[in-house]
């Protein structure tokens, strides 16, 4: 299953804040979405969704989610929306309820995602013994628990400290190169777009508009930290950045 | 290197306070133990305040004879049944005001008028409405619960994390599942300690109730006590609400301690 975004603009009152975003995210690929503060990237995350609904334009899923699927637009949150007075397993079990999985058939799910996040002796954790890189690890095996078309991830390792971000950025590729998902990944973080997105997706301060789209041939798997050919995309999509940063840093001070 | 520096003055610390065992019990048993003394001591005259070793002889007095446990099961019952109906109906009605607009803003300005009104001043209309039997002492307690406990309940259901509820939603969680699993669980800290304060309301307003037709009840036995200035009598009914006021706030932690594990 695609999703496209087509001619998608926004505006709060008469504030203009995205103007015609058009974009195509293909299946198993992960598209990363780029941009300085305030430029809307967490907003077109939202319509991409359908928790937000944008004034013009408009969302569509190209095909059918695959069999088995339960929620084909999964989020992943930055500060991870666990709920703190359930379980691990009982966080996962919550998004099967609704599906009316329960009891044996949901145990098999939930012992299959745990596993595939490395958390199967945490099951009867609760949130609040484990740090955040943990955390967000039980967020992701949650998604993968609904068997999702397409992951929408909001930041996901921008409240983790650097190194716990370096791990996860290692079990997010691994993940993808033993069974390919399709995601769109909104981050500030060059280094995290370069080292996971198959396409870079640049976009301009407010009004969001596309800038450019800087596609990254070299397989996920192959990246390593300090790699010379990330490196030099980095450099080149700070150079993009970088002056639309520094002018959306001085607009907030002049509010 | 020469020893010769000063070291740095520690000036962190405190702003903290911690529950010491004990203390709170040492409190008790030393201001008892002063009014016993005063009292035997003479500087503080019987008319002033009655001897505790007396309260205590009244209030033996008071089971030998069977008279506590006929005093005090219809205490409990109305206070039982009117928390009852005026917790849950609050409790519901805070939680409607958290979701719906319209009820929000319907009820708010209501609750907020009815809110400061003494219920006791309303109890000749509850006698009128419900009769002079338990019935009005029933409505009297459940109305003096049911306020506090909606503006606690609203305001739990208003704190309760949105990006929790967001993510039921991206979930495609029903609305129903929604409220059940995330927003009551969430907002159960502020109701149970919206519960703490209304529930002590209840035992204030268990004595008015009891002021009118009722023979029976430590409200009934304390205003006869006080009428008559028969202060151990007095006492010995005070001590009975005091200890039930203890006793239902250990309850209340005892269930804070079990749903509420969770908190870090």
């Amino acid at each position: 299953m695609d999703i496209r975004l087509d001619g998608i603009g926004h505006s709060y009152d008469e504030f203009e804040v995205m103007r015609d975003i058009t974009l195509d995210i293909p299946s198993g690929r992960i598209v990363c979405i780029v941009g300085p503060s305030g430029c809307g990237k967490s907003t077109l995350l939202r319509f991409i969704g359908g928790l937000e609904k944008p004034k013009s334009g408009r969302v569509l899923q190209l095909g059918d989610p695959p069999k088995g699927c339960l929620n084909p637009l999964t989020y992943i949150f930055q500060d991870f929306a666990l709920l703190p007075w359930r379980s691990v397993s009982g966080n996962i079990s919550l998004v099967l309820e609704d599906h009316g999985i329960n009891g044996a058939a949901a145990k098999i799910i939930i012992d299959d995602v745990l596993a595939r996040t490395k958390l199967t002796d945490f099951a009867k954790a609760l949130p609040k013994q484990l740090s955040g890189g943990m955390k967000q690890r039980v967020a992701i095996a949650r998604a993968l628990a609904v068997n999702p078309a397409v992951m929408l991830m909001d930041e996901p390792l921008s409240a983790l400290d650097s190194q716990t971000r370096e791990l996860l950025m290692d079990d997010l590729v691994e993940l993808w190169t033993r069974q390919p998902f399709t995601a769109v990944y909104v981050t500030h973080n060059l280094a995290e777009a370069v080292r996971l997105g198959h396409k870079v997706v640049v976009l301009s301060r407010r009004p969001g508009k596309i800038r450019e789209i800087v596609d990254i041939e070299k397989p996920l798997a192959k990246r390593e930290f300090g790699d010379a050919d990330l490196d030099r995309a980095q450099k080149h999509l700070w150079q993009l950045m970088r002056d639309e940063a520094r002018a959306a840093d001085a607009e907030l001070l002049h509010g | 290197m020469d020893n010769t520096g000063k070291s740095v003055a520690f000036r962190g610390g405190g702003f903290a306070p911690q529950s010491r065992r004990w203390v709170g019990v040492l409190v008790f048993v030393a201001l008892i133990l002063f009014v016993e003394w005063g009292t035997r001591a003479g500087w503080i005259s019987a008319l002033s305040l009655p001897r505790p070793t007396d309260v205590l002889d009244t209030f033996r007095q008071l089971y030998d004879s069977g008279l506590l446990f006929k005093h005090l099961l219809p205490s409990l019952s109305r206070l039982f049944v009117g928390a009852l109906f005026g917790a849950s109906i609050g409790i519901a009605v805070g939680i409607m005001i958290g979701l719906f607009s319209y009820v929000r803003s319907g009820l708010v300005p209501l609750v907020a008028a009815i809110f400061p009104i003494p219920k006791i001043a309303l109890l000749p209309l509850f006698v009128i409405w419900f009769g002079i039997g338990e019935g009005s002492k029933y409505a009297l307690i459940a109305f003096g619960t049911f306020t506090p406990t909606v503006v606690a309940t609203y305001g739990a259901v208003d704190n309760v994390d949105r990006t929790l509820i967001r993510m039921g939603q991206s979930f495609g969680l029903s609305w129903w599942s929604i409220v059940r699993k995330i927003v009551l669980p969430g907002a159960m800290p502020g109701i149970l300690s919206g519960l703490r304060i209304s529930l002590a309301i209840a035992i204030i307003l268990l004595v008015a109730a009891e002021m009118l037709g009722a023979e029976y009840g430590i409200g009934a036995y304390i205003l006869e006590a006080g009428s008559l200035y028969d202060l151990e009598r007095l006492f010995a009914g005070v001590v009975i609400l005091s200890l039930l006021g203890v006793l239902i706030s250990a309850l209340i932690g005892m269930l804070e301690r079990r749903l509420l594990g969770w908190r870090t």
